[in-house]
């Protein structure tokens, strides 16, 4: 029941994140989904057993997070919440593949280890890159920004719409389980004789206010089309830094830099 | 369970996203052919239901401990398939962008997995199948398990061949879908006795709201035929693009391929050596106690040999490594620095 509220309270930080004014937050919607896309890209075509050539990536979300003012601890903490299916996959790795990889002084690292790390670490790059995306854009925009790139009307409507109800039904959720735990000495989950009596009585005030709601929409003249504001500026500076980023990513993806760099230092290839 | 970018190749991941984006798209043609108006709210909030009964325990009784519910079989029975496809899709979205749940090159991918099994097989093939005009609750019941748990199924199998093909991870396919397909067994059933205990629940208190009409003719066999060829096509286009990582699929063959051998555990770690050798990235591996000798031929051979095992640049690699995330801190921080002012 607990979870159900701190998601909310996540839902409406990111939000709030959203809301700030940067120049990150400043930029067209639509370039920062396509150089999102491209980073992710770029991330999932490193091969298996590559580990310290994806570190120079890490600049993105970093300068990301530190340009657009984004706390560390919000986008760490998502990260967190969503390791432990990468990492029961991934943990297979090490214990199946025992080919001899790496060698750090007397140790020898195997290949296993290092495609675990290695899928660890795109998790990561993955994760906070979605995550500062939308921290940085909001959903409006993102929404207005998919419209422009041609996502089904219908769709993006339906984005929109589910995205404004789900406050509502959270917050009515959230008390209904709060009167449950308090009647039902705080039980952790639903009696299953409940089940149908709880999400049915929930989904009816549900659809009542679907009802009302599209009454409503008639009233103000609403005829099967949704306007959304559009932001259209496509500024000079937002195709620098599509174009920066991408060059970025690829000379990162083509050149191991880490190890030209440790090259450089100690002398030797 | 939500696939993750991490475990993904840009050739599967590419090619899920353009079969769900062809799926979506067909999906908001028909319902905007069909349009009953007040479906557009409705399907907003039937939306905003599912997200929120997502977060739900389910105690399952007996045994402590508790489940969750998917909701697609609920939408499908509520809107039809082709709504209820659009609805799970933003439903995943928000969860993908908000939520991190799985990720957004994954997004395909879940999408496929969770919406497409229910909406488009389990639905009219085995639910509309069972349940008639008039259903009793036992068909109900029957209709919805059934349908729940084969949609599941179908959905945990898509992620172990999405896992497989993308082949990063190194879990062999026989013991990934052993993992999978029991555990989904289980939520599938407590996801089917949820859907049917909410269904039951409306269909006493209002009955008026779940559908009865029949479906219009869903023509599955072109549109599943047209799938097929276009995951094909792409997942040809692109993992011929991302060549420098070949040994996703080459693995992948020779692993299906040696399945009749693969009868104990004890020859799966030799198998998987073997299959490792064989399709290995770098053809001249060298191993490290026996090269070492040669280990200065072999940098002059191969002068970016990474990662051939090679103390040298080994010790490059390390240090470059910890120099790039010093660099990329200080830069990161100048960053910082100058935004403020």
């Amino acid at each position: 029941m607990i979870n159900l509220h701190s998601r909310w309270l996540d839902l409406r930080h990111l939000d709030e994140l959203a809301a700030n004014d940067t120049e990150i937050h400043r930029l067209n919607p639509c370039i920062k989904i396509i150089t999102t896309a491209i980073f992710l890209i770029v991330v999932a075509s490193f091969s298996k057993y590559d580990l310290i050539s994806l570190l120079p990536l890490f600049l993105y979300p970093l300068a990301l997070m530190n340009r657009a003012a984004l706390p560390f601890s919000v986008i760490a903490k998502r990260v967190l919440a969503t390791v432990p299916f990468v990492l029961f996959i991934g943990i297979f790795n090490p214990l199946l593949d025992h080919t001899p990889g790496f060698q750090v002084g007397p140790f020898l690292i195997s290949n296993g280890w290092i495609s675990f790390f290695s899928i660890l670490l795109r998790f990561v790059l993955a994760v906070a890159s979605a995550l500062i995306l939308v921290a940085t854009t909001g959903m409006d925009k993102i929404g207005s920004a998919l419209l422009k790139m041609h996502v089904p009307k219908m769709f993006v409507i339906q984005l929109m719409f589910m995205y404004r109800y789900l406050y509502v039904l959270l917050e009515e959720l959230s008390r209904t389980l709060l009167a449950y735990s308090l009647r039902s000495f705080q039980e952790k989950g639903l009696h299953f004789r409940v089940w149908g009596s709880m999400l049915g009585q929930l989904l009816f005030r549900t659809i009542d206010r679907a009802q009302r709601i599209y009454q409503a929409m008639l009233c103000r003249g609403f005829n099967g089309e949704i306007r959304l504001l559009r932001y259209n500026t496509l500024t000079k500076i937002d195709i620098a830094y599509c174009l920066g980023w991408s060059t970025f990513f690829l000379v990162a993806r083509i050149y191991n830099i880490p190890q030209w760099l440790g090259a450089l230092l100690i002398g030797r290839h | 369970m939500h696939m993750a970018d991490a475990l993904l190749s840009p050739a599967v991941g590419g090619a899920m996203w353009t079969v769900t984006a062809g799926l979506a798209a067909y999906s908001a043609k028909k319902v905007q052919k069909n349009l009953d108006e007040k479906k557009v709210p409705l399907m907003g909030v039937l939306g905003a239901f599912i997200f929120a009964a997502q977060m739900i325990n389910f105690t399952i009784p007996a045994t402590g401990s508790s489940g969750h519910l998917g909701g697609g079989m609920i939408l499908a029975i509520l809107l039809g398939p082709w709504a209820a496809f659009l609805t799970i899709a933003s439903v995943l979205t928000v969860q993908a962008l908000f939520f991190a749940d799985g990720g957004l090159l994954a997004l395909g991918c879940n999408i496929f997995n969770l919406g497409f099994f229910p909406c488009f097989i389990a639905y009219p093939l085995i639910y509309k199948q069972i349940v008639g005009r008039e259903p009793s609750q036992r068909q109900l019941f029957f209709a919805i398990t059934a349908a729940s748990v084969i949609g599941l199924q179908l959905g945990a199998f898509s992620v172990v061949l999405e896992t497989f093909f993308s082949g990063l991870s190194e879990l062999p396919f026989t013991a990934f879908l052993l993992l999978m397909q029991p555990i989904h067994l289980a939520i599938g059933l407590v996801e089917g006795a949820v859907t049917t205990a909410v269904i039951l629940f409306i269909w006493r208190e209002r009955p008026e709201i779940i559908r009865v009409e029949p479906l219009d003719k869903l023509s599955m066999k072109p549109l599943l035929v047209s799938l097929l060829a276009i995951t094909l096509v792409v997942a040809g286009i692109l993992s011929s693009f991302a060549s420098s990582n070949p040994d996703g699929l080459e693995w992948s063959i020779s692993s299906i391929t040696g399945h009749q051998e693969l009868a104990t555990s004890t020859s799966l770690h030799n198998f998987l050596a073997d299959v490792q050798k064989k399709t290995s990235f770098f053809p001249d591996y060298t191993l490290a106690g026996s090269e070492s000798a040669s280990e200065a031929d072999a940098s002059a051979k191969k002068p970016v040999s990474w990662p051939a095992v090679d103390s040298g640049t080994s010790a490059a690699g390390i240090a470059g490594s910890i120099f790039t995330l010093l660099l990329i801190g200080l830069i990161g921080k100048g960053l910082q620095l100058t935004a403020k002012h």
